[in-house]
């Protein structure tokens, strides 16, 4: 493929998360879909009781969006790793074909 | 849509542990079958892996003013079939719930349900169907990442509903009900993360664009 198209799809991606926070008509809380599904749970069962507690809270929000972050720069740096072994094989079988 | 930890009741916990363990069993066979037959396939699964990882981190605004987040779990799918993913989704799983107190031990065999086994198995149905109706490998891809994402939270709603039936309207209104928050809200992530599979994949596949790009990622074609 070549990176134009890679740059058109990357940038339509970009589009799709920002407009929800731009378009005044998508309005929200920009919550996690997660707890408002915890929420409805909660209302229509107010007597419910989770009945086990996660072992471990990160202690504020900022300690879990630093494990959140964590998280994905382990993951998109080693995708980057395998990215970068690939060109540069692909590119030493290159030279090696012009021998 | 990972079910917070204590919020299935236990019976459904235990249930569907007991329906994503053999999922994951045969994950694990397969898992150790790709390393022992084409070690050179490490890498990529390896990638799989990471490309889960990143992605389930990412938090993203939708258009119901809610976030979520995409699964990943479309690419490693494609390459590799649904059976490994279970084992990469679990442990991606498991970190979240044991550090980010996101999803949950108790809930974790629900969560690997749709995650790991219903979203890459949908993945991997769109795409040899895409293939076989002769759509490119771009297209066959996109459509694979972002069903299978769609198919993991349609899933969460029907196993919340199950445990939560609406008081009047039963499980098919909970369905809707759950279906609204999680399925609406994933529609733009869905796509997004269809784009993204599209443009990892390709950069994967380095240069080697011209020959069968999947197999060479698994693998398979040793060049």
């Amino acid at each position: 493929m070549n990176n134009h198209r890679a740059m058109w799809l990357l940038a339509a991606a970009v589009v799709i998360v920002s407009l929800p926070m731009m378009v005044p008509i998508f309005q929200g809380s920009f919550r996690g879909a997660d707890d408002q599904a915890m929420a409805v749970i909660t209302q229509s069962r107010p007597d419910y009781q989770p009945w086990f507690q996660p072992l471990w809270t990160p202690p504020s929000g900022e300690v879990a969006s630093m494990l959140f972050a964590v998280q994905a720069a382990l993951g998109a740096g080693f995708i980057g790793y395998v990215i970068g072994r690939r060109h540069g094989s692909a590119s030493r079988r290159d030279d090696h074909d012009g021998d | 849509m990972h079910i917070m930890e204590g919020f299935l009741p236990v019976e459904h916990a235990v249930g569907w542990f007991g329906v994503s363990a053999p999922f994951v069993v045969a994950g694990v066979m397969r898992l150790r079958r790709i390393v022992r037959e084409r070690p050179q396939a490490k890498m990529m699964l390896a990638a799989a892996g990471a490309f889960t990882f990143l992605l389930s981190a990412l938090k993203m605004p939708s258009v119901t003013g809610s976030c979520s987040h995409p699964t990943g779990t479309g690419l490693g799918a494609v390459v590799f079939g649904p059976a490994v993913m279970s084992v990469l989704g679990m442990i991606v799983l498991l970190f979240q719930a044991l550090l980010l107190a996101h999803g949950g031990l108790t809930t974790l065999g629900a969560n690997v349900f749709s995650m790991a086994i219903v979203g890459p198995w949908v993945s991997w149905g769109v795409w040899r169907l895409a293939g076989k109706l002769g759509a490119s490998i771009a297209v066959a891809v996109f459509f694979a990442a972002m069903l299978g994402d769609l198919a993991t939270y349609m899933t969460t709603s029907v196993q919340l509903a199950l445990a939560y039936p609406d008081l009047s309207s039963g499980i098919p209104g909970a369905i809707a009900k759950f279906g609204g928050i999680f399925a609406v809200t994933q529609l733009p992530l869905a796509i997004v993360e269809g784009l993204l599979t599209v443009v990892v994949m390709n950069a994967l596949s380095g240069r080697a664009g011209k020959v069968d790009e999947i197999q060479v990622l698994c693998g398979e074609v040793n060049r």
